[in-house]
Parts: structure tokens; C-alpha cells; sequence
């Protein structure tokens, strides 16, 4: 268990791609930290460059207090579970689990004793003499997950570990995880480009693009207080509306909600009625398409050019094609401008 | 094959059954040969029956050769070929595996430059090469040895490009949690790698043991000492003599003692073989 720490890391492929940019991270003892954002924003890179398997072109990182640019990812004394497992093919679990411990010439009793201890936290103690392949896509993931635990390293390295999963065992497995996590309190990055994951698993979250990081908070920071239009859009589900400033018919309605300045405003599905609740803007639209989903709907309204998703409670008894009128909660507003940041 | 009818499946059966007869009919001509006397080929009809004198054939073939056609006693050049077809096996199969792992995974400068060449080289047999081949070996005085008459045979460019297109199916996260689990270059190929292509080289041992051990133009040249004749050189040695009627029953015996070995190796590995050929343990 150790803290890492990031400073200035930077990586830049031959040709000039810059896949990171000065990144500066402090990742404290037992956090667990998500790295999230889109494909190709340097999440993954980010990783393996703490893992030791991307070289790093600029910066440190330093994990338990040493900086381990130049060490191999074995002497950083990490584990890493990866997408698609890279379980040993050849090898039963349990010669999965002991393979990095009699790399390290750990002795034979403590050997046995850790994986023991691993097969019964994960529950995978009755498929220890069985191969990889005869086992199922959860029941792999554990493995893994076990050969992470087996090594009691100083950080876990997760990289989209419950891609490959149905949308059900993703559920469990992400459970799971985090009881494994607040239980082991081993210091744990994660990557992934799913907001829910990051959203549920998260200590804090990294919100990155273009090999940048846009915002560093708490799950509940980033929902309620986006830094920039890419957070906004990009943490909560369905995503955050916006609406351009210059778009919006009446300037007093508004009511000083907003600074000046303002360029975007963007708000919340669930902040848009269809009746007034509170101070509100109100908004004349189109209803284009109701989608229903359990215990809420989900309406996108349409007007001119600008779009709006609103987050209903139960069925509205309105029906598409149906005039009707969006109600903007005053307070729920989030100002951005020009340039994506936020105001206020 | 959704289609299950009777003259259908009689058509397949008569077609398998006609392949079976061309194949097998010249290997139990010579069978009925090997058990014959040597006058029994005079009379310009062949035998189609067993005949008495097998064990006496197979007994002098074995143990004495023919001196009068320059071939040894048949056991010392079985001898001969299994050395030779084993050190090419083992050889070609230790030497492309390290070539395939360098080629794959670590990046040198011109390493597609060095792929090339080697795939080139496939391009290239023995009797193209034979000439300098021949010089090297006669200066380096590996004529009439071991070394002579196998080392010129192990470079292969073809199990080369065979494991190299098996170690690129090997996924790169394999390589990274091995490097996280503390393997070095040589214990992944070892611990890893090896394992995995166990198959393979069971499937390329067989084939190369019988290319091996049908080598027939290189033996002949690199050998004029008795003692390192191999057996398939030797037939035609004593097929070929000068002033005299070949004895067809003890060439015979001699092929059919030359064919046990590789029969016996493909039967052998016969599992493994099908299973390298077939399918990817991943």
C-alpha cells in the first residue's frame, strides 16, 4: 500500500502524438481513484505508464515514495488486471495465482497460504486445478483478479477490467470490487469509459480528454459542479442539455440565474419540468420522442434547432408531436463560456 | 453433408476405398517381395502371396547388408537416419522457435530486414545451395560425420514463419502480466511461450523427422564412409549394382524396414499432430 504521485507526466509517440500532457496526479494511500473519459483521451496510457509498461517521455511518477520511471513493472510492486484477463492459458488457476509469487521467490507455505486466502475471498477456491478456458467470462475475471491480490502489492491497476462482462455480471462484478477495495485498502487506479462505473467504484474521479485532465473530484463534485462543458456532458446519464445563450428568446427571464459572460448554459435532464416547480425558464417545444424506461421517461423536446432531453417521473400524459412547454429550473442552471469553462 | 442417402454414401465409400487400394497396393507388393527367395523374380511373374523366406531376408539385411552392392548391415544405417532426422527435428524446431521469438518480439533495428532474408531463404532448398553448401562442409571436414550431414539441413525458414505467425496470435496483454508477474525475456519464452506452442512443435517434429529421414541427395554427397550411410541413400545403392540382378527381396526388406521408423513416429504423435495442426490451445 503507497501513494502515487504524478507530476508533469507527459508522453509523446515518435511522430509527435502527444497521447498525455502534464498530467499532475496525487493519488493518496487506500484511494481509489477512476480514470475516465473517452476512447483514445490517454486513460489507458495514463495507466500502463504507472504500470511500467509504457515508457514515459516526460515528468515522474513515483509510487511509495520513490520515483520508478526507470524501473520495470515488476519492481514497482503493482498488479494489474487487464480487459481481457491474460490469465495463463496453459496454466490451472491456481499455477495462475502463483506465478508472480515463485517469480519472487516467495516461499513455498506462505505461497500456499496466500492463495488459499485469495480462492476464498473471491470465492474461486473450487476451479483452482481447472484451466482458464473451462471457465466462465465472471469466474476469469475473479482469477484475475486473484493473481492481483496473491502479490498484496503496493497499488491494483484496473484497466476496463468489466468490459468484456454482460451488463449484468458488470453489475455484481462492480460490487464486488469495491468491497474487495474498501476491505484489502490497497491503493487502486482504474480506468474506464463507462460514467456508471466510474460514477459507483470512484473515491475520486479523473475526468480526462485529449490527454488532458479536464477535473479531479469526488463523484458527487464532477455531478454537481462540472468545471468544464466536457465534464458536464460527459458525466451523467442521459447527458447534460445545453442550450446556446444567444439562442434563448428572453433575456429577463433568465432573471440573473446566469453571469455575464455566458456563453453555454447547460442543465440536467432531471432539472427540465413540463410544469413549473420553482423559479424557472420557460421554454415553448415540441415533444419529438417519448422513451419510457421503468420508473422515469425520458422526453426530447425540440424547438428551432436546439434540442432538450428532460427527465420525467413516471409516463407525462402528453404525446409526440404535442406542443408543450419545457420549465428550466433557475437555480439547477450551470453557466459555461466561450471557451468551456465554468462561470459561477 | 445435410444430405444422408444410401447411393451417396456408397459413392463415398467406393472412392475412399479406391484411394486406400492405390496407396496401400505398392507397400504390400514390396511386403510380399521381402518374404520371397531371391529367385523368385526370374520368372517374370510377381508373386502375390507371402513366401517362406522372410524372417531369413530380414535377418541378413539386418545384420549383414549386402558387401557385393557396398551397403552396410541395414540396422547400423537405420541407426544413421534416426540420428540425423532427430538433430534436424530437434534442431530446426530449437533454432526457429528463437529466431521466430526475436523477430516477434523485440524490436532491433532491420528486423524486417532480417524476416525477409530468412523468408527468402524458403526460396532457396538444399540442391539449389548445394554446391557452396557442400564447399563449407568439405573445408569445415565435416564429411563423413554427423554434423556434416545435418547441420547444413537445420536452418528453416519455413517453421521459422510458422511459429512466427503462431507467436503473433499470443496477445500482448500475455506478455504485459507475465512482466508484471516478474518474467524476464527468457522465463516468459520458457514459461510461457514454450508451453503454448507445444503443439506446434509436436505437429512440425513429425513432419520434419520425415523430411529428415528422406533426405536422400545430401547423404549422398557428404558420405563414402560405410559407417554413415543412411538407410535411404542405401537402397538405392543396392538397387543399383553393376553386372548383377538386383535382389528385389532384400531391397524390399529393407524398405519396409526403412518405413517403420517415420510410420511409427506419425502414429505416435498422431494426437498431438492433428491437434498442432488443428487447433490453438488459447
Amino acid at each position: 500500500m503507497a501513494a502515487i504521485e504524478l507530476s508533469k507526466v507527459s508522453k509523446v509517440y515518435p511522430g509527435k502524438v502527444r497521447a498525455v500532457e502534464d498530467i499532475d496526479l496525487a493519488i493518496g494511500d487506500g484511494e481509489f481513484v477512476v480514470l475516465v473519459g473517452p476512447s483514445g483521451c490517454g486513460k489507458s496510457t495514463l495507466l500502463r505508464m504507472i504500470a511500467g509498461l509504457e515508457s514515459i517521455t516526460g515528468g515522474e511518477i513515483s509510487i511509495g515514495g520513490g520515483v520508478v520511471n526507470r524501473k520495470e513493472p515488476a519492481e514497482r510492486d503493482i498488479a494489474m488486471v487487464f480487459q481481457n484477463y491474460a490469465l495463463y492459458p496453459h496454466m490451472t488457476v491456481r499455477q495462475n495465482l502463483e506465478y508472480g509469487l515463485k517469480n519472487r521467490k516467495t516461499p513455498r507455505p506462505e505461497i500456499d497460504r496466500r492463495v488459499a486466502e485469495a480462492a476464498q475471498i473471491l470465492e474461486i477456491a473450487p476451479f483452482l486445478d481447472r484451466r482458464p478456458r473451462q471457465l466462465s467470462g465472471g469466474q476469469r475475471q475473479r482469477v484475475a483478479m486473484g493473481r492481483a491480490i496473491v502479490r498484496q502489492p503496493k497499488a491494483f491497476l484496473f484497466d476496463e477490467p468489466l468490459s468484456n462482462l454482460d451488463a449484468k455480471l458488470r453489475g455484481q462484478m462492480r460490487v464486488e470490487i469495491r468491497h474487495l477495495q474498501r476491505r484489502l485498502k490497497t491503493t487502486s487506479v482504474y480506468v474506464t469509459h463507462d460514467q456508471l462505473e466510474a460514477m459507483t467504484l470512484a473515491d475520486r474521479l479523473v475526468v480526462m480528454n485529449v490527454g488532458r485532465i479536464e477535473q479531479v473530484g469526488t463523484p458527487t463534485d464532477l455531478f454537481e459542479k462540472p468545471q468544464t462543458r466536457f465534464v458536464a456532458g460527459f458525466i451523467g446519464s442521459p447527458p447534460m442539455n445545453f442550450l446556446e445563450r444567444s439562442a434563448l428568446p428572453d433575456e429577463a427571464a433568465l432573471n440573473g440565474s446566469v453571469p455575464a459572460g455566458t456563453a453555454t448554459i447547460g442543465v440536467r435532464p432531471e432539472h427540465v419540468n413540463l410544469t413549473p416547480e420553482g423559479p424557472s425558464l420557460a421554454l415553448p417545444m415540441t415533444v419529438a420522442l417519448i422513451e419510457p424506461i421503468g420508473t422515469e421517461s425520458h422526453v426530447h423536446l425540440r424547438w428551432n434547432d436546439n434540442h432538450l432531453i428532460a427527465a420525467v417521473r413516471g409516463r407525462p400524459a402528453i404525446r409526440e408531436g404535442e406542443p408543450t412547454t419545457a420549465h428550466l429550473q433557475l437555480a439547477a442552471l450551470h453557466p459555461f463560456d466561450a471557451a468551456g469553462q465554468r462561470l459561477a | 453433408m445435410v444430405e444422408n442417402r444410401p447411393w451417396l454414401s456408397f459413392l463415398t465409400h467406393l472412392v475412399l476405398i479406391v484411394g486406400v487400394v492405390i496407396v496401400v497396393f505398392p507397400v504390400y507388393l514390396a511386403f510380399i517381395a521381402s518374404t520371397h527367395g531371391s529367385g523368385d523374380f526370374m520368372r517374370g511373374l510377381v508373386p502375390l502371396l507371402p513366401g517362406p523366406h522372410m524372417l531369413e531376408n530380414y535377418g541378413r539385411m539386418l545384420t549383414q547388408g549386402i558387401s557385393t552392392a557396398g551397403a552396410p548391415p541395414v540396422s547400423i544405417m537405420l541407426m544413421n537416419s534416426t540420428i540425423i532426422a532427430i538433430v534436424i527435428a530437434v534442431g530446426k524446431i530449437a533454432i526457429s522457435l528463437l529466431s521466430a521469438y526475436a523477430i516477434v518480439f523485440f524490436k532491433f533495428p532491420f528486423r524486417l530486414l532480417a524476416f525477409w532474408t530468412i523468408f527468402i531463404t524458403l526460396m532457396l532448398p538444399v540442391e539449389v545451395r548445394i554446391y557452396p553448401t557442400f564447399k563449407v562442409v568439405a573445408d569445415l571436414g565435416l564429411l563423413n560425420s554427423y554434423w556434416g550431414l545435418s547441420i547444413p539441413l537445420i536452418a528453416s525458414a519455413t517453421a521459422t514463419f510458422l511459429f512466427r505467425q503462431f507467436f503473433l496470435t499470443v496477445p500482448d496483454e500475455l506478455l504485459e502480466a507475465a512482466r508484471v508477474d516478474g518474467a524476464g525475456p527468457l522465463k516468459f519464452f520458457w514459461d510461457m511461450l514454450l508451453p503454448l506452442s507445444r503443439t506446434n512443435m509436436a505437429a512440425l517434429f513429425v513432419i520434419l523427422f520425415i523430411y529428415g529421414w528422406n533426405q536422400y541427395l545430401w547423404p549422398l554427397l557428404v558420405t563414402t564412409d560405410e559407417r554413415y550411410y543412411t538407410v535411404v541413400m542405401g537402397i538405392k545403392r543396392m538397387a543399383d549394382v553393376a553386372d548383377a540382378i538386383p535382389q528385389w527381396n532384400v531391397v524390399m526388406a529393407t524398405v519396409m524396414l526403412a518405413m517403420l521408423p517415420p510410420v511409427a513416429v506419425v502414429i505416435l504423435m498422431q494426437r498431438l499432430f492433428v491437434k498442432g495442426l488443428v487447433e490453438t490451445e488459447k
